[in-house]
């Protein structure tokens, strides 16, 4: 699964990345010097070393290093113990069980209120509330969000998958709620607490880094199948933004602010609830839109463990090899992150405008609405709810048949040709079936070969040195202990296969990543032409295009390979253009008086001092294509990602839960290595 | 200032604690939840024969006793764990292939119990497409298939032939029985059954020769027709050491497993489920619906329920 991924808050969050990264511009010869220094030498030395003991030594991980059986063991056994005292330890009666119960009631407690409520009801609730938090009134923006609330909950109804939405909806709204109370609380603890943020900061990473299907397992053996693994999984996976940020917040809070609440006699409790708090409020609003972004794209991942909704409408479609079928229920999740992304936006930029302090005149009209605005939405709310517990629903509880269409299998046609024409349909050149072989023939098999059969020792003195070149010696430490417990585990065939994979994806993402992000930042009509491509492309769940992608390219690693190039794309083309289009003006002007062409302009002052922003895309390149590691599994990838699908669906403990710990830790190695390199000598410390 | 300290590290403390209390009521939990009495819980997996039983039983339960029924997509083994907790109420097709959990519920834990045969006979084999069996029809013998792995080479098995194998939750020996009759083959996880799917169907298009994992009932066997590769015939306990099978696969009844306090008190639901009985063919024609014609799934099995009513009278409790 992903990390950071989604449309418009990730960019902010790229943005604050970006500058807080931007302090090394300052050494833009960063290479050069680089290259000046001994570590090249010691590079040098080490591939000289690699080659020699290659010769003379034996290169396969030590079998007295390698502790898989009994790791596996413990994580068998743990399985076993875990199913046997379910019913009688009282660590489940009176604690574990409790959780699942409570949340399995509440998601089935939240689908019997929107059944309840019907359809009319459900659509004049969800307009009449989005209406109501961006701002109500007649202003254009919040009309706009009614009607595009409106359009959202229309098309669930007419393409016949209103009661799929609504059981997500359900799911989604008490995930959403137990997130935020979980990621406020969090963040109070690091943002208050100096002890507090050192401990949870790496507690924090190891919950975004770890892919999903990992620790769904151990989730189902314990909370059980169904609502609340999947609600706890979507927890683990969504609260970390909205502590990060709440912590954030509170940690930003103007000093000239908290001075001025002391000197009024605040006691420190006051001064958290009247100053740092509301002052915190919009880092915490841009938390909880992560935080929603995040829980859909897990809650339609957790339909492999029953969590039923959307997600199981994608997945069925896809084992009848109905890309069609497949598309309906995906674009209905790209619409629900559109609408919840853009109302809670709307919502945050109504905390600056507000209070009504800011507007003085203004016509009396739209203000007594907006006074009016917020009591009709919670008018329509209790009487929607009171009409819809007392009689039933209004109107039907599902949107009528009649009204729905079916558009699916023209779709299918249509992408079924398309697909077929570019895989083997183009005279001469072969086409992406043909491509795809030789590149496994000739890139991907050589690379793994050759990775596979370095001695390890020799990776571990590589990395090292890397991490040292390019930060500190931290990072080279962290990198090599990752190494190492890939070793331990007795996963270090596969993980350099994973990682030949992770490579060539990532090379590939990047070349063509930044050459879009270029154009998008060359010309505004290139831009606004692959923006919605781009926001389509992070939300549309990932099995949605693993059929087309396997029509492409077949069965094997290209596929998984592609699969992980498409998205994490969004991300690296999004940076690229943001940082390109930030550089200093006053650069750019003196360029151009120098009488640089466009060519010039671009390779002598942009790209250099962009340079931060790129290795920032490098990384999150990285993070996002490890994300897909597990999918690419799907689809033929092998290695790591199989071992992860494997241990889910064989409900096999020990071999998916160490495929997943190996994936963390390539995950650490490669964001140590790359980040480093990006933040110059500060690297290793996040 | 060091005032400030300790109430701020007192408001994280808190904050701590409220997390984990809010989390743990007092009392003791129900170990097996137990929906609502009216609603049916029904697992489908992933491929499509399985999700035209529950379709079917759907339809029945809720136009005809009443019922709501609710279906959750999961993994065979998963569902017996679903079965164990009381999250799912019946899963109605078992092929049988994680003999690993059904002793531990079924014969040990007690909470999972047999609900008797399906009705529909599967089987598990190597297959290859039947355009190639016509033009090679040495490829049914298992014997001849050193010879003929030039066909069934690719670039992710390498030198050696590539054996197509679907989703890592199915129950395979494939490795096992390739290394026991030391054939040149390598097994190549297509992942998925949808990828296996598009895979078969790309090859078939192009008419090119492939060996794959494959079975029967299948909805794709009526549109790309499969011939089996003979494996060396099933002996008594052949296939007991999961690392020495050197044999066919069996054919298996497939069965219905329950969850026991749905099987002992589900009432009308549970009985109906345990007389719910049809043949292979009435499977596949409705899974050929599905599929092959595109009709949405509920639309297929209320086709079927309404042409077959001798059919699903005989499972009406009484």
């Amino acid at each position: 699964m992903s990390t950071t991924t989604l449309p418009q808050p990730s960019e902010d969050k790229e943005k604050e990345k970006a500058t807080a990264a931007a302090p090394a511009t300052t050494e833009v010869s960063g290479a050069r010097a680089l290259l000046a220094r001994p570590a090249l030498a010691a590079f040098g030395l080490v591939l000289v070393a690699l080659i020699v003991g290659a010769l003379a030594l034996d290169g396969n991980w030590p079998g007295a290093l390698n502790w898989s059986s009994g790791i596996k063991d413990g994580l068998d056994w743990l399985s076993n113990w875990l199913t046997d005292n379910r019913a009688t330890s009282p660590l489940f009666l009176y604690f574990l069980l409790h959780i699942s119960n409570w949340s399995e009631g509440g998601v089935d407690y939240v689908f019997t209120f929107l059944n309840n409520l019907g359809w009319l009801g459900v659509t004049a609730l969800a307009t009449a509330v989005s209406w109501y938090v961006s701002g109500a009134g007649l202003k254009v923006r919040s009309l706009r969000i009614a009607l595009l609330t409106l359009c959202t909950f229309g098309v669930f109804g007419v393409l016949g998958v209103w009661e799929y939405a609504m059981s997500t909806l359900a799911l989604m709204v008490v995930a959403v709620a137990v997130s935020a109370v979980i990621g406020v609380l969090l963040g109070l603890i690091a943002g208050l607490s100096e002890t507090g943020n050192r401990i949870l900061r790496p507690v924090f990473d190891t919950m975004q880094v770890m892919p999903a299907f990992a620790y769904l397992l151990p989730l189902v053996l314990i909370f059980g199948i169904g609502s609340p693994a999947a609600l706890v999984s979507t927890v683990i996976y969504a609260a970390p933004p909205m502590a990060r940020l709440t912590a954030l917040g509170l940690r930003g809070a103007d000093p000239a602010a908290l001075e001025a609440s002391r000197s009024l006699g605040s006691d420190p409790w006051q001064r958290l609830w009247t100053a740092r708090l509301p002052l915190a409020r919009k880092e915490m609003l841009l938390g909880l839109n992560q935080t929603i972004m995040m829980a859909l794209s897990m809650v339609v991942m957790a339909s492999v463990i029953g969590a039923g909704g959307l997600g199981d409408k994608v997945y069925q479609a896809l084992s009848k090899d109905n890309v069609g079928l497949a598309l309906i229920p995906g674009s209905c999740i790209v619409l629900i992150a559109i609408w919840l992304d853009r109302v809670t936006a709307a919502a945050g930029d109504q905390l600056d405008t507000s209070p009504g302090s800011t507007r003085t005149g203004g016509d009396a009209g739209a203000i007594a609405l907006e006074k009016l605005g917020g009591w009709l939405a919670w008018g329509v709310f209790v009487v929607f709810a009171a009409v819809g517990t007392l009689f039933g629903p209004i109107g039907e509880r599902s949107w009528p048949i009649d009204w729905t269409v079916s558009i699916s299998s023209p779709l299918t046609k249509g992408i079924e040709s398309f697909t077929k024409s570019i895989s083997d349909g183009i005279p001469v050149i072969g086409g992406t079936d043909v491509w795809a072989s030789h590149f496994t023939s000739w890139i991907l098999n050589p690379m793994r070969d050759a990775m596979q059969a370095s001695p390890w020792w020799g990776v571990l003195l590589l990395v090292a040195v890397l991490a040292w070149m390019a930060g500190s010696w931290r990072a080279g430490l962290t990198g090599v202990l990752s190494l190492a417990v890939l070793g331990a585990l007795g996963l270090w065939d596969k993980s350099m296969d994973t990682l030949s994979q992770v490579i060539v994806s990532v090379l590939c993402t990047l070349v063509v990543g930044v050459v879009i992000g270029i154009l998008a930042a060359r010309s505004r009509w290139v831009m606004r032409l692959i923006r919605p491509i781009l926001d389509i492309m992070q939300t549309m769940p990932q099995f949605v295009y693993l059929v087309p992608v396997v029509a492409l390219v077949g069965v094997g690693r290209p596929a998984a390979i592609l699969a992980a190039a498409v998205y994490a794309l969004p991300a690296v083309i999004r940076i690229t253009t943001q940082g390109l289009r930030t550089v200093d003006p006053a650069a750019m002007e003196a360029s151009r008086s120098l009488g640089s062409t466009g060519w010039q302009q671009l390779r002598q002052v942009q790209l250099p001092l962009a340079r931060p922003s790129l290795m920032l895309a490098c990384n999150q390149g990285v993070v996002l294509v490890l994300a897909m590691v597990v999918i690419g599994g799907l689809v033929g990838g092998g290695a790591l990602g199989y071992d992860v699908v494997y241990g889910l669906q064989k409900s096999d403990l020990g071999v998916g839960l160490s495929a997943g710990i190996a994936i963390v830790c390539l995950g650490l190695m490669l964001d140590r290595l790359t980040q480093s390199a990006g933040t110059g000598k500060r690297g290793g410390t996040k | 200032m060091k005032r400030t300290r300790i109430i701020r590290g007192g408001v994280a403390a808190a904050a701590a604690l409220a997390l984990a209390a809010g989390l743990s009521s007092c009392g003791k939990a129900d170990p097996y939840y137990s929906g609502s009495p009216n609603t049916v819980t029904l697992p489908i997996a992933a491929w499509a024969g399985s999700e035209a039983n529950v379709a079917v039983a759907k339809q029945i339960l809720e136009k005809k006793l009443g019922y709501r029924v609710k279906t959750l997509q999961m993994d065979e083994p998963v569902m017996f764990d679903a079965l164990n907790t009381g999250r799912a109420d019946a899963m109605m097709e078992d092929w049988r292939g994680v003999p690993k959990k059904e002793k531990k519920y079924v014969e040990e834990l007690k909470t999972v119990v047999n609900a008797g045969e399906l009705g529909v006979t599967g089987h598990i084999g190597w297959y290859v497409p039947t355009y190639f069996a016509k033009e090679h029809p040495e490829v049914k013998d298992w014997k001849n298939l050193p010879k003929l792995k030039k066909y069934f080479q690719t670039p992710e098995s390498g030198d050696k032939g590539q054996m197509l194998e679907g989703s890592p939750s199915f129950s395979t020996y494939d490795a096992q029985i390739i290394k026991n009759l030391d054939l040149p083959y390598k097994t190549v996880y297509a992942g998925s059954e949808a990828a296996q799917v598009k895979e078969i169907q790309k090859r078939a298009a192009k008419k090119e020769p492939f060996l794959t994992y494959w079975w029967t009932p299948q909805w794709l066997n009526s549109k790309v027709p499969m011939t089996e590769v003979k494996l060396p015939k099933r002996t008594p306990g052949c296939d007991k050491v999961p690392s020495k099978v050197d044999c066919a696969y069996p054919y298996t009844a497939l069965t219905k497993f329950m969850n026991r306090d749905f099987a002992e008190n589900g009432g009308k639901a549970a009985e109906f489920l345990k007389k719910f009985h049809w043949s292979t063919e009435e499977q596949t024609k409705v899974v050929k619906w599905m599929t092959i014609d595109k009709m949405d799934t509920d639309e297929a099995a209320a086709k079927w329920v309404e042409q077959n009513p001798d059919k699903w009278k005989k499972w009406m409790p009484n």
